[in-house]
């Protein structure tokens, strides 16, 4: 038995299978939140580093560079027993779930800043000399000219990582985090049969990276090639 | 004798070891209208891209209505420009770019009016009005709404003038403002540029290949080469009369080719 619901593991592997598909989307819907979560994470500090990156400053720029290498160069899961066992033993004390979601954001941060610094470079020269000479602060020029511009460059490669995080937050079950790969595996551990849920779990996950990926090219498709448009 | 409201003072630039502008001494007076011609290379865009503050000059001093340009007076010598004294000069000229750079993403209207009310903190209505004054002046009335991308490149290039002028500047800078238009585009945008340079008494310094059109319009025609002022004279003297060899083979090169 799991969240309430028990599995029929009497009349043969499709019960079994419909008895515990309920379990399972169950664990989906950790699953869908985590990866939000952790990309909503990686999006809002992967900015905050990429205009760190790129500060004029090099006592700047360089820490950045180094923290986010420093992300990215270090496995997941050192980062997550990181956040979870290390900081607990100094009294910061996270919830599994928050844990697991800002293990995922950080190091996806440090690829998301890459991603808006090419989308930021790839604005032509002129936009910004235009800028310049129509004497815009340095603030109004990234959020009125260059970010307008640069956003809709870069959803593709967004939705590229979103896909990417979903497929990792499986790696969240280790800090009992119950996201579907977890449920599949304790239903296994309890009725002997792995093959059913672990199969299930696959086809659920090629499902949604699927969909996911659809909705990324349908939003890339719908996007303004010029930028987010301004009247 | 006027005070010149532009006046480049032995001003050197150098990428590495390649000089462009070679100890240039070069002034224009208020409300002059200046071309400036040459072999590409020349430094001419130089003169224009330092002046809008796009560049930083290696050495020499230039003075702007008054005052140094990239250096501020403390303690009775010449400091380094601090951001706000460049932004306080900036303030005093517009520019109008070969490839217009205009912001795709805004509509015509916006692309007029957002520095006006962002950094001049003119009321939006305000902006409107003087915007939709422009649009009238460069033709464009009925494209406000439109965004860049759907209009011609003479047409862009007309906001592009419109949006410099919604600053109010004293001077104006034109980049080779037809050099990226096809052909049959380039008329439309020198009519704006000629009634410009007819109706106001704005300093208007312009770098182009239309020969004819500088001939019509400029008070003075300056030929660079290799980072100074080789020659310079009226349209007259310098087209029917030019007295340099080295700019007589140019116009001949250019008129001919």
């Amino acid at each position: 038995m799991l969240f309430g619901f028990s599995w029929d593991t009497s009349h043969g592997e499709l019960a079994f299978a419909i008895s515990i598909l309920p379990i399972l989307l169950m664990g989906l819907v950790v699953t869908i939140e985590a990866s939000i979560a952790g990309f909503a994470v990686a999006m809002v500090l992967g900015l905050i580093f990429a205009v760190l990156k790129g500060a004029p400053s090099r006592f700047i720029s360089w820490p950045a560079t180094f923290i986010t290498e420093f992300f990215r160069d270090t496995p997941l899961l050192v980062q997550l027993f990181f956040l979870y066992y290390v900081l607990a033993d100094h009294g910061v004390i996270l919830p599994a779930f928050l844990t697991g979601c800002l293990a995922l954001g950080v190091q996806y941060s440090a690829y998301t800043a890459e991603v808006y610094r090419a989308g930021i470079e790839a604005i032509p020269k002129g936009q910004r000399e235009a800028a310049r000479a129509l004497d815009f602060s340095a603030r109004h020029t990234f959020t009125h000219i260059i970010l307008p511009q640069a956003v809709p460059r870069v959803i593709p490669a967004f939705g590229n990582y979103l896909v990417s995080i979903m497929k990792d937050v499986p790696v969240l079950s280790v800090v009992t985090v119950l996201e579907m790969l977890g449920v599949a595996k304790i239903i296994g551990d309890q009725t002997f049969d792995y093959l059913v849920p672990l199969t299930m779990v696959g086809g659920i996950y090629l499902i949604l990276t699927i969909v996911c990926s659809g909705i990324v090219r349908y939003v890339d498709m719908s996007l303004p090639k010029t930028g987010i448009p301004l009247k | 004798m006027t005070e010149p409201i532009i006046k480049f003072d032995k001003v050197v630039k150098k990428y590495g070891t390649h000089v462009v502008l070679d100890e240039l001494d070069f002034d224009v007076k208020p409300g002059e209208k200046v071309t400036i011609i040459g072999p590409s290379g020349s430094g001419k865009s130089t003169v224009l891209r330092i002046l809008m503050t796009l560049e930083e000059i290696s050495s020499g001093v230039i003075h702007v209505d008054g005052e140094p340009l990239w250096h501020e007076e403390r303690n009775g010598t010449l400091k380094p420009a601090s951001e706000a004294h460049l932004k306080k000069m900036r303030a005093k000229l517009g520019m109008v770019f070969q490839q217009f750079n205009l912001f795709p993403h805004m509509s015509v209207m916006r692309n007029i009016t957002e520095a006006p009310i962002n950094v001049l903190k003119l009321p939006k209505a305000e902006a409107r009005d003087r915007a939709e004054q422009l649009l009238k002046m460069v033709g464009l009335t009925e494209h406000a709404h439109k965004f860049p991308s759907q209009l011609s490149g003479g047409q862009q290039q007309r906001v592009g003038i419109a949006r410099a002028l919604a600053m109010r500047p004293k001077i104006m800078l034109f980049d080779e403002p037809t050099s990226a238009l096809d052909p049959e585009l380039v008329g439309e945008v020198l009519n704006v540029i000629g009634s410009l340079a007819a109706e106001h008494d704005l300093t208007m310094l312009l770098v182009t290949h239309e020969m004819r059109f500088a001939r019509e319009v400029s008070d003075r025609i300056c030929f660079f080469d290799r980072g100074k002022v080789k020659e310079q004279g009226t349209p007259e003297q310098i087209f029917s009369n030019p007295k340099e060899a080295r700019t007589r083979e140019f116009l001949k090169a250019v008129l001919e080719g």
